[in-house]
């Protein structure tokens, strides 16, 4: 019997309209990749989910991020992806903190917003790590998420 | 977020970055300890690129906490009891530059 693998999306602040987008979008793909996937937020990330996706059909597990840190802390909870959302200096906290908890993973940093360049170069933990400036457009690191993940390619 | 804001807290600085953060602790503390990310103080865990400074001042403890949407805040919080368990099972990284 195989043991199903485990993905978890940490989402930053809500306010870049392109970080819900790709989280639906990577929620899906993993899915159908074959992970059990859990996201965590702050409440309002979890309130822009539920509305998004009212049936559940891309990110079923939510988690606040202080319930998801206190599950691996303390109930030893296992991940074999971690995929980080971070716009500002918080977000890359939190992916830093993600990062240190789970050392041993593939782990990947998507770095948006109007100061991605400028905020990818504080990120000191390793990983992948995608740098695009978007804010409202998501297809450019859409499309860099796609070749990083490998979920094919999309002309659109 | 957790049970830290519910507790009574003074707010040192806000709006810092990370870094900024414990550059303001190691500067501004008498006692500067180290904590890993994840570890719990007041019964959150803390947040934050490895190690995360915490000050203590007497039964002071002064701490970086960081909200998505608001970056990161030093709060202040007097507590004997959380600073003595901190004191004894932090690592000690030296006084105040």
């Amino acid at each position: 019997m195989s043991v199903q693998k485990r993905a978890l999306i940490v989402l930053g602040c809500p306010e870049v309209p392109i970080q819900m987008a790709l989280a639906l979008f990577a929620g899906y793909y993993l899915e159908k990749g074959g992970y059990e996937v859990t996201t965590a937020g702050n409440p309002s990330v979890m309130k822009l989910i539920k509305t998004s996706d009212p049936g559940e059909h891309y990110l079923r597990r939510l988690v606040t991020l202080e319930k998801c840190i206190e599950g691996i802390t303390d109930r030893n909870d296992q991940y074999d992806l971690c995929i980080c959302f971070a716009h500002n200096d918080a977000g890359i906290s939190y992916a830093a903190t993600m990062r240190y908890l789970l050392a041993e993973i593939r782990f990947v940093t998507l770095v948006f917003g109007r100061n991605a360049e400028e905020l990818s170069g504080s990120i000191e933990f390793d990983g992948v790590k995608i740098v695009e400036p978007a804010v409202h457009n998501p297809i450019p690191i859409r499309r860099k998420l796609q070749e990083v993940m490998g979920w094919g390619a999309s002309k659109n | 977020m957790g049970c830290i804001e519910e507790l009574t807290y003074d707010i040192i600085e806000k709006g810092l970055s990370f870094p900024e953060s414990r550059l303001f602790i190691e500067k501004n503390y008498s006692e500067v300890y180290h904590i890993m990310p994840g570890t719990k103080i007041f019964g959150d865990p803390l947040i934050g690129p490895p190690p995360i400074a915490i000050g203590i001042e007497g039964d002071r403890v002064v701490f970086p906490y960081v909200k998505p949407c608001h970056g990161t805040f030093l709060l202040s919080i007097e507590d004997p009891d959380e600073a003595l368990r901190i004191r004894k099972t932090a690592k000690f990284a030296g006084r105040k530059k």
